[in-house]
């Protein structure tokens, strides 16, 4: 038995028992919800899924390099013709990375949870999701083929769907999720027409045979197969990592309950298109525009959002617009062709980006759900614990050495200037501008004069007069947890004194066949250190310049930037002006009377004939005996044709 | 002298013996030519190729001597639960023949040519078996509250099981005929088995006539074709028919449409069909999803035997028979259900149209569709038995109703019941996940790989029209309860509702109650017995097993060992 397969196992357990946990007359302590039982057995499952990949992972590290790969089938589903679609895993050391973040990440994020959505009547459907989600992301990154794989893509956006319109009695989270589900939907068409390609191209799913061997490449890739293959596989992959242009969703479902937003929008899956192009690097490989539209397309995302991230006054849409902009430096480095490097990104985000969201949920539970920063302030006294957590989030975020994100940004910095210029030109700006705008949440959050305290003057009985509260052990927890991590978790792919774990490990998956190696020079790396140190550290101190003693500037805050560049606003009046009169005459005119209108002629039909028929059916034997009498005529005749020749 | 053959038969062993003029195959297989020697009249038995049957004759045997002991009002619940066993016992025996074969060749007939042991004979015992198995535990608490529990339910049960297995093993015209009779004679019993309801009676009586009058069809067609091939046995009609070119064949083919209705008769087949909505519908509920289960599977059984092991020279004449006969059954089932109010008259034309496939399986004459059909057959028995195990959970004592409004608000009340339920009716429908796609999906392909396309066609569209009715009993389950009571059943006057008179004089020596008690189901959740609830729950979990992976269509692949 195969520690992989557990992996897969226990979060499909855990889902498939709170769903049914749904049914059982099982009451807990608080009343007629099942809390906080479904919440244990979720976080024991997820964990229990990171202990057994952590096992898989120790025994992979005692294998050599080559042998760290391994297929297993759980059983072919459909053998057809030459179509033979597998249910199986492939453990290799890209997808047991992804495996420990998601899994150790996931169980932090369900345990907190337990005290976030304490007393919440539909505490047992939030696990369910929760548990069904990081099942769907485990199938995701362990599949052995893209069909599989895409199995889990869909059920990543299903759960998505649900964890964001969670409190769907909101008009506005459902309209959030409506908006997330359908975002994603133009890049599952992405996905799905890469799928058709690959298939024609090379009749299977399977990484193995659509990927090629990995240590020569694909000899008989075509450059422009592999250029429609990227295009489209990235399509997919900017729908579901939220970037340029369909990243507009990411902000909006932070209308979920914000375990969510840390679960899903910042750590894992919106890792999931990072993790596509990384899969599939040996294609990208063969197209060079391709690699050129990935590497811009993130540079891009990376400074349009950090723009927008400047303005925002909701302490969780700074932090969503922040996760847009980091994915982006994700891609810069993938695309850029350091792919370890975008991936030493994506596991340092994941801790400080898990941890500032869960920081941020712990303000938000003390202000009982009051997301404006403008109404915060001086909360620093009144979480002990919360105040330097988000600190550590922050300096990480930041880029300021020695935290997590200065070393990993650092590593793609580097490759982007490897690649060109210009695109770390925009890595720089954009590191400048996260230093700023996240500056200025600290300073509104936590600064300043407690505005909160007005508030809840001015809302006089509303219930608010309490002071704020520090969040129970499980919300505590997780966040030192991920403090640390935040703290010291860059050790993992440091880049001196053989500590470049990361890149070690990676290095099977991305040989120098499809990912050429390039060295920057030592003085070169220093230079490009030292200059995006200076620059945040310039735009820490802008902010605190800025924001010290005043809450309102609104030089400082352009209505268009608020307005995240009218983005939404344009694509809302395109799609309700001409887009919806369109849909409107296809959906009445064409559709309810042409297609409806067959379609129903022909049910009609059906129906008509099935009541007209019906009269033959009499009831009496002798009709019958005559009918099947009659059918056995007309075989006798037919029979007689053909005889006798 | 007597030679103990059948014993070295049983045992496995070459039997070298040879008497004059017959030889004996190893392992008593087979025997050539006649044993005109007095002391080799003697035929094998190869017992190890009938020990379903065998368990399930000595199983009802011995109930009915316990019977005959036990006190009248033996202890409820017993005889289900002994049926049950019986066919466990014979799924047993059915699996240990099946590795017991391993993966040999073409079939082989034994007992005197009668009998052939080969998978293909071995998968429909594995399904009988469960049938029976399912049967009796979904039939015993609707049994019980009808007043009719008894041990002669069950036995008729093993009974008609007996003779579904006979005729999938069959080696000859003679014992096709011999199984199909002693498995009808008993489905006829059956389907009139709630002798307080007039429609039962009705739906046994209509059953027993046209059987009959189908059957003496069957038999004509076995006198012809034997006239025109001078034997029963399939082998050796395949043989003869290889070798030899018959000038006229009208006899022939005469007997083969003759054969081809008596069994289409059996399994629903358009024009064949009349008989099923109505016995469908009157004869008891968890009976109806047997027979339906094992009538069809044994009439399929019998088909392909006769179509492609006797007959198999013969395909340019009979596949446009069957191509006919399955456009119809597709068409006619699908079209037909649509108009139904009535649960389990509609079910009835849903069987119809799912025979439709089966056929479609049968025509393409190739083991692609062979293993489809088989795929078909062998997972629509969860589908069916656990449709109708539901549908008799709801309607009441009296089977008050079976209106489609029985099961409106049936997710609300009972959401795991309806879940079961979706399964099911997904499965039927063809929807993905479930065994009823891949079924569908076989069977089609196989049309598609002997370039029939216009029939693929048709059978997707027959698929299509056949949702709408699945669907909208799923979407009845899930749409909420109306505020009062529906109408009861039509055919119930209001005036009397309550207690009907059964206009026929009750036999008095069985002591039977002369009223039927009609008490519809309340408006809460009905109690599911546990033994019901287990036949459920492994019937969904199969459906959406085989819907996933591919255990069951490699099975069903191993068992086409016609081709």
């Amino acid at each position: 038995m195969n520690a992989a397969y557990v992996i897969v196992a226990l979060p499909l357990a855990g889902a498939i028992a709170l769903l049914f946990a749904g049914c059982l007359p099982i009451r807990g302590p608080v009343g007629k919800v099942r809390d906080p039982w479904s919440g244990w057995l979720a976080t024991a499952m997820t964990l229990g899924a990171f202990v057994a990949t952590v096992w898989v992972w120790a025994t992979q590290v005692g294998r050599s390099a080559s042998g760290r790969s391994s297929d297993l089938n759980i059983f072919t589903w459909i053998p057809v013709g030459d179509l033979h679609v597998n249910f199986g895993l492939q453990v290799d050391p890209l997808s047991i990375l992804w495996c420990l973040f998601v899994t150790g990440v996931g169980g932090l994020i369900t345990l907190y949870s337990i005290g976030y959505m304490k007393g919440d009547p539909s505490f047992n459907r939030f696990f369910f999701y929760l548990n069904a989600f990081v099942f769907s992301m485990v199938v995701l990154v362990l599949a052995d083929n893209y069909l599989f794989s895409f199995l889990g893509w869909e059920g990543v956006g299903f759960c998505s769907y649900g964890l964001v319109g969670f409190w769907f009695e909101r008009n506005s989270a459902a309209v959030a999720a409506k908006k997330a589900f359908v975002t994603n939907r133009v890049g599952d068409f992405g996905f799905m027409i890469a799928l058709f390609l690959m298939f024609k191209h090379f009749g299977s799913f399977n990484f193995s045979a659509v990927l090629g061997p990995l240590s020569a490449g694909h000899a008989t890739l075509a450059a422009s197969t592999a250029t429609a293959l990227t295009l489209l596989l990235l399509l997919g992959a900017v729908a579901k990592s939220a970037q340029l242009p369909l990243y507009m969703w990411l902000p909006d479902a932070m209308e979920g309950p914000t375990p969510v937003s840390a679960l899903i929008h910042a750590a894992t899956m919106v890792t999931a298109g990072v993790y596509l192009i990384a899969r599939s690097a040996p294609i990208i490989h063969f197209s060079s525009s391709g690699q050129w539209t990935i590497a811009w397309i993130g540079a891009a995302t990376a400074l349009f959002a950090a723009t927008i991230a400047c303005n925002q006054n909701d302490i969780k849409r700074v932090l969503a617009y922040s996760t847009v902009s980091q994915i982006g430096y994700m891609v810069l480095g993938e695309g850029s062709g350091d792919y370890s490097a975008g991936i030493y990104h994506t596991v340092m985000h994941a801790f400080f980006k898990a941890l500032l969201f869960l920081s941020a949920g712990a303000v938000i539970h003390a202000l009982h759900d009051e997301q404006d920063m403008k109404r915060m302030g001086g909360l620093r006294k009144h979480l002990r614990i919360t105040f330097p957590a988000f600190i550590i989030g922050y300096l990480a975020l930041s880029a300021i050495p020695p935290f997590d994100g200065f070393w990993s940004k650092d590593t793609v910095l580097a490759a982007a200037f490897h690649k060109s210029p210009a695109l770390w030109a925009v890595g720089v700006i954009t590191a400048g501008l996260t230093a700023y705008y996240m500056t200025r949440q600290v300073i509104l959050v936590f600064y300043g004069q407690a505005r909160w305290a007005d508030q809840s003057a001015a809302h006089g009985a509303a219930g608010h007069s309490a002071p704020p509260h520090e969040a129970p052990p499980t919300m505590t927890v997780p966040l030192v947890i991920l403090s640390v991590a935040s703290v010291l978790g860059w050790l993992l792919n440091a880049p001196f004194g053989g500590l470049d774990f990361i890149n070690r490990w990676l290095a099977p998956v991305f040989p120098a066949a499809i990912a050429p190696s390039f060295a920057v020079h030592t003085g070169t790396k220093w230079i490009i250190g030292l200059v995006a140190t200076a620059v945040a550290v310039a735009g820490v101190l802008s902010g605190i310049a800025a924001w010290r003693r005043q809450v309102d500037r609104p030089a400082l805050e352009p209505a268009v930037l608020a307005h995240g560049w009218y983005i939404d606003e344009g694509i809302a009046a395109a799609v309700s002006g001409p887009l919806a009169r369109t849909a409107s005459d296809l959906s009445f005119e064409v559709d309810a009377k042409l297609v409806d209108g067959s379609v129903n002629g022909i049910a009609r039909l059906a129906a008509e004939s099935g009541r007209q028929l019906r009269r033959i059916q009499t009831g009496y034997v002798r009709n019958y005996a005559l009918g099947i009498g009659a059918g056995a005529a007309v075989i006798l005749f037919y029979v007689a044709l053909r005889a006798g020749s | 002298m007597i030679q103990p053959l059948h014993l070295l038969g049983f045992l496995g062993q070459a039997s070298p013996a040879s008497s004059s003029g017959c030889t004996i195959a190893p392992g008593g297989f087979r025997v050539d030519g006649f044993c005109t020697d007095p002391g080799s009249l003697h035929i094998p038995v190869a017992y190890r190729s009938i020990i379903p049957v065998l368990v399930l004759t000595i199983g009802a045997l011995v109930m009915l001597a316990l019977s005959a002991v036990l006190p009248k009002r033996a202890r409820p619940g017993l005889w289900p639960a002994l049926t049950a066993l019986v066919g466990a016992f014979s799924l047993a025996g059915a699996v240990w023949q099946w590795y017991d074969l391993g993966t040999a060749g073409a079939a082989q007939p034994t007992i005197g040519g009668q009998i052939f042991y080969d998978r293909f004979s071995v998968l429909f015992l594995i399904l009988i078996s469960i049938a029976v198995i399912f049967g009796a535990l979904s039939a015993d608490s609707y049994l019980r509250r009808e007043g009719l529990d008894g041990i002669e339910a069950y036995i008729l049960m093993l009974m008609s099981a007996i003779g579904a297995m006979l005729m999938a093993q069959s080696g000859s015209l003679i014992m096709l005929f011999l199984g199909l009779e002693i498995m009808s004679i008993a489905l006829y019993v059956m389907a009139a088995y709630h002798r307080r309801r007039t429609q039962s009676g009705e739906a046994g009586l209509k059953y027993f006539i046209l059987g009959s009058f189908s059957s003496a069809l069957f038999l004509y067609g076995v006198a012809l074709i034997y006239g025109a091939t001078g034997s029963v046995e399939f082998g050796l009609i395949g043989n003869f028919l290889t070798g030899n070119v018959i000038a006229n064949n009208g006899v022939l083919l005469g007997g083969m449409a003759l054969v081809i209705v008596g069994l289409g008769f059996k399994v629903a087949a358009v024009p064949f069909h009349y008989w099923t909505p109505d016995v469908y519908q009157g004869s008891p509920t968890p009976f109806t999803g047997y027979m339906a289960a094992v009538a069809k599977a044994a009439g399929f059984a019998g088909l392909f035997r006769v179509l492609t092991q006797a007959l198999g020279t013969q395909q340019a004449n009979w596949r446009p028979i069957i191509w006919l006969m399955a456009v119809l059954t597709l068409g006619i089932g699908s079209v037909m259900a649509i108009a139904q109010k009535d649960l389990k008259r509609m079910m009835a034309y849903s069987s119809i149209s799912q025979a439709g496939y089966v056929l479609v399986g049968l025509q393409a004459a190739s083991a692609t569709g062979t293993s489809g059909a088989l795929f078909y057959l062998f997972t629509y028995i969860f589908v069916i038995v656990g449709t109708f195990a539901v549908i008799g959970l709801l309607q009441g004592r009296g089977e008050a109703r079976s209106d489609l409004g029985v099961i409106r608000g049936l997710g609300r009340r009972q959401p795991l019941l309806a879940g079961v339920m979706l399964v099911f009716l997904l499965a039927q429908a063809g929807v993905p996940f479930t065994s009823g796609f891949l079924a569908k999906f076989y069977v089609i392909q196989a049309a598609v790989q002997r370039g029939q396309y216009w029939l693929a066609v048709i059978a997707m569209l027959a698929a299509a029209i056949a949702a709408f009715f699945y669907l909208r009993i799923a979407l009845l389950m899930y749409s909420s309860d109306p505020a009062e009571p529906g109408p009861l059943p039509v055919d119930v006057p209001p005036a009397d509702a309550g207690v009907l008179t059964l206009g026929l004089e009750p036999i008095a020596s069985l002591d039977l109650e002369t009223t039927l008690v009609i008490d519809p189901p309340s408006r809460g959740p009905v109690p599911v017995p546990l033994a019901v609830g287990a036949v459920l729950a492994v019937s969904a979990a199969f459906t959406i097993a085989a819907g996933v992976s591919s255990f069951a269509i490699d099975f069903a692949k191993q068992a086409t060992t016609l081709f």
